[in-house]
């Protein structure tokens, strides 16, 4: 086990809280190649032509239309594309998967089956299989000639998910090993070939295996009747003396919660695309409707709170999208460095592990603007959007499983906080050094701000905001000490406190980079700025509750008052800027139209 | 054998069209291009030609700026084998596109051209007819069925017209276009786009070609079609033949 070198500190995970990024560093959207363009071009022109218009069959789980649409984007290379070239995938890295993923996931029933193929069911052989083991599936799961499904959740573990009971018990003949138990929830379980299976050996060592469903003894349950994601199938997958051959064992006996959870990660971040990709549909839905539906004499779109609506959702598209393609650009020069991890394998696991908490938050964030855009998008259709005819009503069924799977979002938020620990006690991140640097500096009288820029003054509060929050980890951290991992409501404060910062910082990065380069950087800035200015409110509040939860009287009055001095911040004319965005997408028509360069 | 697609960058047939307000054309802000879907067409009945007879090099062309090497790019993702980029700075009329296409295929000698009945951002639906005339070659246009016969001598083609299917024999080489039923064109697939990337793409100017790539007309003006008026619901056939008769005087 060879320690990983060290990487440059702008391709450390979490690093962003405790140093300021220069622009030039952080990719962004505008930053993808017309090949990667062409990519998710592609996936669009399919979703279009060869998934909605079967929609109600899809949605019904009619026989065999689902599996054509997987075998049809698998053939176009739209499931290969993470898969290296020498096992037929097209090798390509997180920036190219974003885009594809978004359109996918424009029918999340859809998406979620494509996903759980590509990415946490053929992921774990791409990244942790044996030489032997990707050449025999990959080339084979690429195409989509074979299914892919992962298997982790069981009925009595979902969130305690190493509390497992499925066994794993190798045979007098030591050939095979014999999985007794059932996993619950398994999307793909009725169409899946291969089952990355999660068990433990001799009742104790969390191992991963690979399963094909012919294997002896494997079969599923019924088909669960679920809110959403309809054209998905989920299953139970149940496994009674089922014979898996001892070659089959992935990664090695003991090592399945490292494999599960740096799974699970990737799982997350693509999850943060797929949300964002069906919160962009629902923008162009309620954009379009706006548009055309006529009250009082005029387009619903010339009235104030209906652009309230439509700027927010641009924003907050906007804070979430650039956070997504910062990390998978930091993932993918991990991966370029090559470094190894642990005993088993290559680049993308570490990638993955080093930005972990980068995933969780792109997961928590993307879920839950999902469900905001969703709702208001349905809100925007009034009547008509609590009917079929409308696809918000869809969209609102299927955002909801978001913050559920995948490690739910109450989960999600306990890891950010905990990840920052664990990650300085192993000394990768000065955490406490930071605080005590921060508690130093918050005493000092500020530096002037500048006036007239607001970007730079964007940026210089999220500077202080990281302060804020490192004040907080160092308080929660002296007040309740090794104890702070039980304090889950404090704990929560401090991860959405890092989520705000991360999405604040990387939305006002790409608007700084863009800026001098468009003759559209305004309606950047416009975005950016919305989301900051009402993130510092959310922060403020947050940050209220947990210093009340840990202090009281004139401490906590000190307390607030530094947190107030830190988030200190003028609001901005956000109905202007609002209404501007609203005016530009109405004329556009959606929201890559709307921060496509002029 | 040798097939040339001339391909035209036009705004995406899903992209919302706006006007400029001072009329000079149309808002190019926000607005997402693509390969004019006539000649996805065209190449895409190229690429099944070589298909069905092995052999063929399929070059895709086109005029204008950088940008459209874009378009080129699309045209090797879904199976062309090189690109021609003729650099000009300036829009061109038919005439001037048809004269510059000729001189490429004085260049490249193809065994034919095949290109969209027409793009569909100006609808002109000249280029290709004044391409054949230029190149003194038969042409044969709104084709919505091609064969090759005699070996590769000769092609039959269904034309689309407004009297019904015209089906005519044509020797090779010729200009054909491609009507909207010739066939569906494929998807880019991304190990397509992947493929693309290592594809010859020569950039050529109208001077190298020997041609003066002037055009002859000009845009006045560009100005949205006027709003249809509201239809009116009758009651009756009765009223509604009435009506025809009075009102819309078609009866």
């Amino acid at each position: 086990m060879s320690d990983p070198k060290d990487l440059p500190a702008h391709l450390t995970g979490g690093n962003f809280l405790f140093s300021e990024t220069k622009p030039e560093l952080v990719f962004t959207p505008e930053d993808l190649s017309s090949d990667e363009r062409e990519m998710a071009s592609t996936a669009e022109k399919f979703m279009d032509k060869e998934v909605f218009p079967h929609l109600e069959a899809l949605e019904h789980r009619e026989d065999g239309v689902a599996m054509k649409a997987f075998r049809s984007a698998a053939q176009l290379g739209l499931l290969g594309l993470e898969v290296p070239e020498e096992y037929g995938g097209l090798g390509l890295g997180k920036v190219a998967a974003i885009g594809v993923a978004e359109q996918l996931s424009r029918l999340a029933g859809f998406g979620i089956t494509c996903g759980a193929h590509s990415g946490i069911g053929t992921g774990p052989i791409t990244y942790f299989g044996t030489e032997a083991q990707k050449r025999k599936y990959l080339p084979r799961l690429a195409p989509g000639e074979l299914m892919a499904a992962y298997c982790l959740s069981e009925a009595g573990s979902g969130s305690d998910a190493l509390g497992m009971k499925t066994k794993a018990v190798l045979n007098a003949a030591r050939t095979h090993y014999v999985l007794n138990g059932a996993k619950m929830w398994i999307t793909n379980a009725a169409w899946a070939d291969v089952f990355v299976v999660f068990a433990k050996v001799d009742g104790e060592h969390v191992t991963a295996f690979i399963v094909e469903k012919a294997f002896p003894g494997v079969s599923t349950g019924r088909e669960e009747l679920k809110l959403g994601i309809k054209t998905s199938s989920t299953r139970r997958v149940i496994l009674e003396d089922a014979q898996v051959p001892v070659e089959n064992v992935l990664g090695e006996v003991g090592k399945g919660a490292y494999i599960a959870f740096n799974i699970l990660n990737l799982g997350r971040f693509t999850l943060g695309a797929g949300t964002t990709g069906a919160a962009k549909d629902m923008l162009r839905a309620a954009v379009k409707y706006a548009g055309e539906r006529q009250q009082f004499g005029k387009p619903i779109a010339s009235f104030g709170l209906i652009q309230h609506k439509l700027g927010e959702m641009a924003a907050r598209l906007y804070a979430i999208e650039s956070a997504l393609y910062r990390t998978a650009s930091q993932m993918d020069q991990v991966k370029a460095t090559g470094e190894m991890v642990w005993s088993i394998k290559a680049g993308y696991p570490r990638a993955i592990e080093e930005f972990a908490l980068e995933c969780s938050a792109v997961k928590v964030a993307g879920s839950e603007i999902l469900t905001f855009v969703a709702d208001e998008a349905l809100q925007i259709h009034g009547g008509y959007g609590f009917t079929e005819e409308f696809s918000p009503a869809r969209g609102t069924r299927d955002a909801r499983i978001n913050r559920i799977f995948e490690g739910t979002n109450e989960i999600n938020r306990l890891f950010i906080p905990t990840n920052l620990l664990r990650r300085a006690a192993k000394g990768k991140l000065a955490l406490m050094a930071a605080a005590m640097a921060a508690f130093a500096d918050a005493q000092k009288e500020p530096a002037a701000e500048k006036t007239g820029d607001d970007l730079a003054s964007a940026q210089l509060l999220l500077g202080r905001a990281k302060k804020a929050v490192l004040l907080l980890f160092g308080g929660a951290h002296q007040k309740f000490g090794d104890k702070l991992i039980h304090e889950q409501e404090v704990l929560a404060v401090l991860s959405d406190l890092v989520i705000e910062i991360f999405l604040g910082e990387s939305a006002v990065l790409r608007a700084l980079k863009i800026r001098g380069h468009s003759a559209n950087a305004a309606t950047h800035a416009d975005l950016a700025l919305t989301w900051v200015n009402d993130s510092v409110a959310r922060m403020e509040n947050r940050a209220r509750d947990a210093l009340a939860a840990m202090g009281s009287g004139e401490e906590l009055r000190m307390q607030l008052g530094l947190a107030r001095k830190l988030l200190r911040w003028t609001p901005l004319n956000t109905v202007a800027m609002r209404r501007r965005l609203a005016a530009r997408l109405g004329a556009v028509g959606s929201y890559p139209a709307l921060i496509a360069a002029k | 054998m040798k097939i040339l697609v001339p391909l035209k960058r036009v705004p995406d047939p899903d992209t919302k069209i706006r006007v400029k307000p001072d009329g000079s054309g149309i808002e190019t802000d926000g607005v997402k291009f693509a390969v004019n879907p006539f000649d996805s067409i065209a190449l895409e009945e190229a690429l099944r030609l070589r298909e069905k007879t092995g052999a063929a090099e399929i070059v895709v062309v086109t005029i204008g700026g950088e940008e459209c090497g874009e378009q080129l790019r699309t045209g090797l993702a879904m199976g062309a084998d090189r690109a021609i980029l003729v650099k000009s700075a300036a829009a061109l009329d038919s005439l001037a596109v048809a004269k510059v296409l000729a001189a490429v295929c004085q260049k490249e000698q193809p065994s034919f051209v095949i290109m969209g009945k027409q793009a569909i951002d100006d609808d002109s639906n000249q280029a290709g007819q004044m391409l054949a005339a230029l190149l003194g070659l038969g042409q044969a246009t709104f084709v919505s069925k091609l064969e090759l016969t005699d070996g590769h001598q000769r092609a039959r083609c269904s034309r689309e017209t407004d009297a019904g299917i015209e089906h005519v024999a044509i020797s090779l080489p010729a200009v054909f276009t491609a009507d909207l039923r010739l066939n569906e064109p494929r998807y880019v697939s991304l190990p397509g786009i992947m493929k693309a990337r290592k594809k010859p793409l020569e950039e050529l100017s109208p001077e190298a070609l020997g041609v003066s790539a002037a055009s002859r007309t000009r845009v006045l003006k560009v100005e949205r079609p006027a709003g249809r008026k509201a239809g009116v619901r009758v009651k009756s056939v009765d009223e509604l033949i009435a009506r025809l008769r009075t009102e819309a005087k078609v009866l």
